[in-house]
């Protein structure tokens, strides 16, 4: 091999490995339904996962009396910042409801779900329902969950994580905690 | 000297316990008599009536949604969310002593649901009606 030779040989080899480094890494699960929930963005759901639960030390007192009134107080690491602001800036039409806050709740709750958003939501999305994210369709889809499940008065709805998720309100969706209603 | 210097000190124990209180706990009857207060001063208000006040809370009106929709027709009893099925406790005083202790929180949920309901805010006479019926509803 001429030094010519060596050197195309070795630019060839610095290509290929920055080729690997660069393509997606393959997050099937198991039989590679994931592709069904986009694969643009890079991380796990297509760069849609959720947080890591909230540790009690960062529960907000605050938060939790005023965004539990009407449902469970849905841990903030389930959807990115960008969500929880677009969410906060509007609720005075939330989902069909007033839930206007005063402008210092309002602040103080947004800044707490800013701080405690998910942090391995890599997607520039920012849906503001949680059952619109691929890692929550992905996990809760006919694959996982007998459809039937759903039409079980005690779950009543996807938005009622409780009914299958007793430590929802922790922020703790772990399989193993799941007890799912007869 | 010395009786001036306690009378200061007094003040200041007395002012310290009053920053202490909770913040604006009040009674239903003070936040009554406030929103009375409000009524006075708008044309055509009339002496609050329990009965107008069941009328209204059982009642439809711009939306789907009545008051009773949440609450039930029998605000002793607890409640239920009507889109999310989430429990709510009495609404009467006489079932659950914590309403209409906080002007801050009847504000904010007389301003949500009137909106929600109606449409709009209440009048200062819808809000005081309303309030004797929840007043008159024995447990």
């Amino acid at each position: 091999m001429s030094i010519k030779d060596q050197k195309l040989f070795r630019i060839l080899a610095v290509a290929l490995l920055a080729i690997s480094v660069m393509m997606p890494v393959a997050q099937a699960d198991d039989d590679g339904r994931d592709e069904k929930y986009g694969e643009k963005y890079s991380g796990k759901y297509g760069g849609e996962n959720r947080g890591k639960p909230l540790q009690p030390a960062q529960t907000s007192a605050r938060f939790r009396q005023e965004c539990s009134s009407c449902h469970i107080p849905y841990a903030p690491g389930l959807l990115p910042a960008k969500s929880w602001r677009k969410m906060m800036a509007g609720l005075d039409n939330h989902f069909g409801s007033d839930a206007s806050l005063d402008a210092e709740d309002s602040r103080k709750i947004t800044a707490f779900l800013v701080k405690n958003a998910s942090n391995r939501w890599s997607a520039p999305t920012a849906p503001l329902r949680i059952t619109d994210s691929n890692w929550f369709k992905r996990k809760h889809d006919d694959h996982e969950i007998n459809p039937a499940i759903w039409k079980n008065p005690k779950v009543k709805s996807p938005a009622n994580c409780g009914a299958c998720h007793p430590q929802a309100e922790r922020g703790d969706f772990n399989e193993r905690n799941i007890r799912i209603p007869k | 000297m010395f009786h001036l210097f306690r009378a200061s000190g007094l003040v200041l124990v007395a002012v310290v316990g009053l920053a202490a209180q909770p913040a604006f706990a009040e009674t239903p009857g003070e936040i009554q008599a406030s929103i009375q207060q409000e009524a006075a001063g708008t044309p055509g208000s009339r002496e609050f009536s329990a009965a107008r006040g069941e009328a209204f809370f059982r009642t439809k009106h711009a939306n789907d949604w009545s008051c009773a929709s949440c609450h039930t027709d029998n605000p002793a009893a607890p409640g239920k969310h009507a889109r999310t099925g989430k429990a709510i406790d009495p609404l009467a005083p006489s079932a659950n002593a914590e309403r209409f202790t906080s002007p801050k929180k009847v504000a904010k949920w007389f301003r949500r649901n009137c909106n929600d309901v109606l449409d709009r805010v209440c009048t200062p006479q819808e809000k005081g009606d309303v309030l004797a019926y929840l007043l008159a509803v024995k447990k």
